[in-house]
């Protein structure tokens, strides 16, 4: 498996450190806490009976006969971390880097948040491991996401909504490291994804691959034989290199990511970096980012709000830079569709992020044909989406009506 | 008969330093953003800086996801991209600044506008518009190579930082590869002028950079009044001053922003003079 270099570059071109100096002290910290802790079996230990009684794993592998139902297709598998306690795959990494900044006996926890599923699941770690929580959420997710906001004050958490800039995940993750910066001594920041700088996207993806490692021996056990392919979401990346982490090194293995193209992939606020993407730097690290030519960076968009940032995570550029794995896109549309099949053909209200990996997913066991094992990662669930798209299709039967009506 | 070859940035600014230490003074750095609160006024007011007592000056190069900044600076930086300004714009404002006499004039821009406007060319544009070098606050020690090795060759100054939290001998390493002097940041956090200096550690931190070299030293983050800036050049050799001179002229355009920071750096500049 893939190590960042000794001064976090994955294949020597993606990642670094690119921090104001006030946090570079803290990153050394970090990443020598977080060696000691994974050469130490008694942390792993701690982890995984965490994961087994609080969060629920192993996760189960479901065979999705109805989802993909064509008798020339690819069988297709859905790993199933929607079940996961708090709905999706984040909790994996909250709980591991809960327990670090516990070990490095850091007094407070922030995060940083999008649609709040990170917020809830470092909040949850929080209220277990007892150590208070303050979550950074851009001021226009607060206002679209008040479930979420209100499920993490019922944690205990503090939740601050950032006015600046665009009001959504990017300036929450910019108010995130400058409120690290103030106060850089006793918190912990815990990142939400694989992103940042180093050592966070190395770190984060050894608190995800338990997602890999497990699919891999259930594969294994059940087929006799690994997937073809595999195939999860990208936003940050952290679901897709969790379950990259166990078949990176099985050649025979295709990887796939799915990114957001929002509106297609021409559409000026497309969420899909690696496909639309140029090389910079953002939120700490050297990868693709979603930019003007004069480097400064857009605004996104995509219906998931998981997926709607303006980077990705640094080891998914070289992945896709090596050609070890290939990314592409669905669009909202896509997304749509797929998040209606799952749910009535599986009987699963899916997250609008892990609908984009699912509408992929059946194209491409058409594609494989009969014999073709397509391992998807099933990243979250999808109670969050309901109202929003329940929403979003009444908007659009009502600009359909009128224009029938213009017509 | 051939020309005197021009002085390097790196040389102006040191000039800069030795200049206001003859005259038994710290250097006083003022930080605009280019183009707030508009493309005229900004220019108007770099070109106001010298006269109003500014040694050096910062022009920062306006960008969208500012880690370093407080809200102040970050706002200012949203003003001036909404009204259209670009790179540049930037280099241009200070250009025709510089022509006009203005003191030795750094940029001061994050690193994603720059890896995009290309390393050798932003350098090449610096010595061409007369511009000394740049600060750029995203890039520590760690990641520094590419850009010192655009800048070197130029004789381009790249000052570093040095925060609380640079233990001693790192501090010193910054010391020795910062091009110019070096920028020592007050307190934690980012750049605002709602809390002030942490002047405790900083005296103590100059001592131990002073064992190791007489390059010069400023101080930034938090600067709000004549009396920190003479606490600063009292400590060290200058103060840097963003934040308070934007609140200055907050809600201001035009003759009135130019003469409300033109005042506010004149009242700092008391600060400058060593009473020891």
């Amino acid at each position: 498996m893939n190590k960042p270099d000794a001064r976090g570059y994955f294949g020597g071109m993606f990642g670094g450190k690119f921090v104001p100096e006030v946090l570079v002290g803290a990153l050394q910290e970090l990443e020598v806490a977080m060696e000691a802790a994974f050469a130490d079996p008694a942390f792993w230990a701690e982890y995984h009976a965490i994961l087994r009684d609080f969060v629920g794993r192993p996760s189960p592998l479901l065979e999705a006969n109805r989802f993909s139902d064509e008798a020339d297709a690819a069988t297709v598998i859905f790993k199933r971390e929607d079940l996961n306690h708090t709905g999706a795959h984040k909790i994996n990494n909250t709980v591991g880097q809960g327990l670090l900044a516990r070990r490095m006996g850091k007094k407070r926890i922030i995060a940083e948040t999008g649609a709040g599923q990170h917020g809830v699941a470092t909040a949850t770690i929080g209220a277990k491991l007892g150590i208070p929580v303050d979550v950074y959420m851009g001021a226009l997710d607060v206002e679209r996401q008040s479930l979420n906001v209100y499920v993490m004050k019922l944690l205990g958490a503090k939740v601050h909504g950032v006015t600046g800039g665009t009001q959504t995940l990017k300036d929450a993750t910019n108010e995130a490291f400058r409120q690290w910066a103030a106060r850089v001594a006793d918190t912990f920041y815990i990142i939400g994804s694989v992103v940042g700088a180093h050592p966070y996207p190395y770190m984060v993806r050894e608190f995800q691959k338990v997602i890999g490692i497990e699919s891999r021996a259930q594969m294994l056990e059940r087929y006799g034989r690994l997937p073809t392919d595999v195939v999860a979401c990208v936003g940050g990346g952290s679901n897709a290199m969790g379950i990259f982490a166990g078949f990176v090194d099985d050649p025979d293995v295709k990887l796939w990511g799915v990114e957001a193209a929002g509106h297609g992939l021409h559409a000026v606020d497309t969420a899909a970096t690696l496909n639309a993407g140029t090389i910079g730097v953002l939120h700490g690290s050297r990868s693709y980012v979603m930019q003007t030519p004069a480097g400064q960076v857009l605004n996104t968009h995509s219906i998931s709000a998981g997926l709607d940032y303006p980077g990705v995570g640094p080891e998914h550029a070289f992945l896709k830079d090596s050609g070890r794995a290939t990314y592409v896109a669905a669009t909202d549309d896509d997304a749509l569709a797929a998040f209606h099949r799952c749910a009535e053909r599986e009987g699963i209200v899916c997250a609008l992020e892990t609908a984009h990996a699912l509408a992929f997913a059946r194209d491409l066991a058409r594609k494989r044909g009969k014999g073709g094992l397509v391992l998807v990662n099933l990243s979250g669930r999808g109670d969050k989406d309901t109202r929003q798209v329940e929403e979003h299709e009444a908007n659009a039967r009502a600009a359909a009506l009128v224009e029938t009506v213009r017509a | 008969m051939t020309t005197a070859p021009a002085m390097t940035g790196k040389a102006r600014i040191a000039e800069a330093f030795a200049r206001a230490h003859a005259a038994g003074r710290g250097v006083l750095v003022p930080y605009l953003c280019a183009g707030d609160p508009d493309r005229e006024t900004s220019a108007a007011m770099l070109a106001a800086m010298g006269p109003a007592g500014a040694d050096i000056v910062e022009l920062g190069i306006p960008y969208g996801d500012p880690l370093a900044d407080g809200p102040t600076i970050a706002a200012a930086a949203q003003r001036a991209l909404d009204g259209g300004t670009t790179i540049d714009d930037a280099l241009a404002i200070a250009e025709e600044a510089v022509k006009n006499g203005a003191p030795p004039t750094l940029m001061f821009t994050y690193y994603n506008p720059v890896l995009q406007f290309g390393l050798e060319r932003f350098a090449d544009a610096l010595v061409a518009s007369g511009i000394c070098g740049a600060i750029v606050p995203d890039v520590p020690l760690e990641e520094v190579d590419d850009l010192r090795a655009a800048f070197a060759p130029r004789g381009l100054a790249l000052p570093l930082l040095v925060a609380p939290t640079t233990p001693t001998e790192r501090a010193q390493t910054i010391a020795a590869a910062s091009e110019g002097f070096t920028y020592l940041v007050s307190r934690l956090g980012v750049t605002s002028a709602s809390t002030g200096p942490d002047f405790a550690w900083i005296a103590d931190r100059v001592a131990s950079l002073r064992t190791k070299s007489a390059a010069p030293l400023a101080i930034g983050f938090g600067i709000s009044s004549a009396a920190h800036v003479a606490a600063a050049c009292a400590i060290a050799d200058g103060a840097i001053v963003g934040s308070a001179l934007i609140d200055a002229y907050a809600g201001m355009v035009g003759a009135e922003a130019v003469d409300r920071a033109r005042a506010f750096i004149g009242e700092l500049h008391t600060g400058t003079v060593r009473t020891r």
